[in-house]
């Protein structure tokens, strides 16, 4: 995600602050957060100050570091700040983990976060059988609604086959 | 070994090369930058075994060669035919290449990424060099799980590269936009484009030869069918300009043309010390004049073959020896010359 502050530099640090009984939250770079950090009244934000829910304000902004900005993949030991600093993933894995965070990065980068092309055969096979195995699941439904025992126990053993194939 | 880069091809008067390259992970290991030794050499045996152990005809004269195993002069030779990346031939890593006799494939094992597998084709046939990718793809991917997520596509260990995992790319000469200053056009209206246009020997075009990379920058939400055609059309358009200016300027001035041409020819032929730079310079005005039909005798085989050997690594190889950089500038012009006479007299003009 980038700062909303500065939209240049990737929001790592989580920004709350109470404006008039109201929770503001933002993400923000490092940097920009030690700026705001400064000035706790909450002008940068366009909020208007002069008015009575100053004691609020004086609670004053507290942080938290973005959750995933803190975890680090158990597959290869990459956490989301080695990420930034080399600019390149550690594992299949790190996808998974930091995929929220990625995608603004993927949407500036490709245009786009969903994969159009080219499905290894036995990824395509399964995405197939598990299309298979879902509308013998409605007829087996079906079949059970017409009581139709007999062959709703041939589709089971059909859909079991099937969950076996896919396993593989 | 002879190159593809030595053959002629479709649109081979601006289109030197066509090459696609796929990145692809194997599903169980890290990405290369975070595997050990261990598992570095389990990657690469996987790999090496399911290409080597095949009887597939698309496999079969294809060898494998140890990065660690050539010297520094051979690592580099294989970086300017641009068959491997500056990274992996100083790589510190248990990675490799499998290369085939005609070097039309090369696949580098644990790069960034555990594959990159590379199809190069003479001229204009970026479309070839996909259906070979494509279907070496599909029987490595019997053997072996890539890194597979219904939502990304292939993954990549740069993001870059994520979804289809592939860069397209064609090598062309462009000396009459680079002459007339419209190369800037060219290269702004290619970034609208999501088309990356880099020149091939660095950033000054004059030194490189006026020779251009031009590929897809995006991987991601597009088929590769789609990233193709794309990058094929737009090079398609930068060919036409290329020969309507090359033209134009033939026609606004003939003599002056030629003598350009012929005047660049004289000291390409006659060098008897000489640089990459200058020769890589120099190349360009002959190819343009074989090109435009100027220059009679000598085929752009020649000029294939001889832009490989002026570079340093490959100069050495040659010679077989290490030479300092005054002696190469001295060999560099004996090749050149022997090249040339071997092809014939070059015609030095009516
Ligand atoms: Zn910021
Ligand atoms: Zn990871």
């Amino acid at each position: 995600m980038l700062c909303q502050f500065c939209q240049k530099r990737i929001a790592t640090v989580h920004f709350t602050q109470v404006v008039n009984g109201n929770k503001v939250e933002m993400y923000l770079c490092e940097q920009c957060a030690k700026e705001k950090g400064q000035f706790s009244f909450g002008s940068p934000f366009g909020f208007n100050d002069f008015f009575p829910a100053i004691m609020e304000l004086n609670q004053g902004p507290s942080y938290s570091a973005v959750k995933s900005n803190v975890q680090v993949c158990e597959k290869c030991g990459m956490s989301y700040e080695e990420f930034q600093r080399v600019g390149k993933l550690g594992c299949s894995n790190c996808y998974t983990l930091f995929g929220e965070l990625l995608k603004p990065l993927l949407k500036r980068l490709h245009g786009n976060t969903q994969h159009s092309g080219k499905v290894p055969e036995n990824v395509s096979r399964n995405i197939n059988t598990s299309k298979e195995i879902e509308a013998l699941q409605e007829l087996l439904n079906k079949a059970v609604q017409r009581e139709e025992y007999e062959k709703a126990a041939e589709i089971r053993d059909k859909i079991r086959a099937l969950e076996r194939d896919k396993g593989k | 070994m002879k190159g593809t880069v030595n053959e002629k091809g479709p649109e081979s008067d601006v289109v030197i090369s066509s090459r696609v390259r796929l990145a692809r992970n194997l599903k169980d290991y890290p990405f290369p930058f975070k595997m050990n030794k261990e598992q570095q050499n389990e990657v690469l045996n996987i790999i090496k075994d399911s290409v080597l152990n095949d009887n597939d005809p698309l496999l079969k004269d294809i060898k494998y060669y140890g990065i660690s195993s050539l010297n520094p002069v051979e690592r580099q030779a294989l970086v300017e035919k641009h068959l491997i990346s500056r990274e992996l031939a100083e790589s510190q890593k248990e990675s490799g290449i499998l290369l085939s006799s005609g070097e039309k494939v090369c696949i580098m094992i644990n790069e960034e990424d555990h594959l990159r597998l590379q199809c190069i084709f003479p001229g204009m046939q970026i479309d070839k060099a996909w259906d070979l990718c494509n279907s070496m793809d599909s029987m490595l991917e019997k053997k072996v799980k890539f890194a597979f997520d219904d939502h990304y596509g292939y993954l990549t260990c740069c993001p870059t590269n994520l979804g289809t995992g592939i860069r397209a790319s064609a090598m062309i000469h462009l000396p009459a936009l680079v002459m007339t200053g419209y190369i800037k056009g060219v290269l702004d209206a290619c970034g609208k484009l999501g088309v990356a246009v880099r020149g091939r020997y660095g950033e000054n075009s004059e030194a490189s030869g006026n020779i251009f990379q031009i590929s897809n920058q995006m991987t991601l939400g597009l088929t590769e069918e789609e990233i193709i055609t794309h990058i094929t059309n737009v090079t398609f358009q930068i060919i036409e300009q290329e020969r309507a200016l090359r033209n134009e300027l033939y026609k606004q001035n003939p003599i002056r043309f030629e003598d350009k041409v012929f005047r660049s020819l004289g000291v390409f032929s006659n060098a008897r010390t000489i640089s990459t730079e200058e020769s890589l310079k120099l190349l360009s005005d002959v190819r343009l004049g074989v090109d435009m039909g100027i220059i009679k005798n000598i085929s752009m085989d020649t000029l294939n073959e001889i832009m490989l050997l002026i570079q340093p690594a490959n100069l050495q190889k040659y010679a077989r020896k290490l030479l300092n950089p005054a002696e190469r500038d001295v060999m560099r012009a004996e090749v050149i010359r022997l090249k040339l006479s071997q092809n014939g007299q070059p015609t030095k003009g009516d």
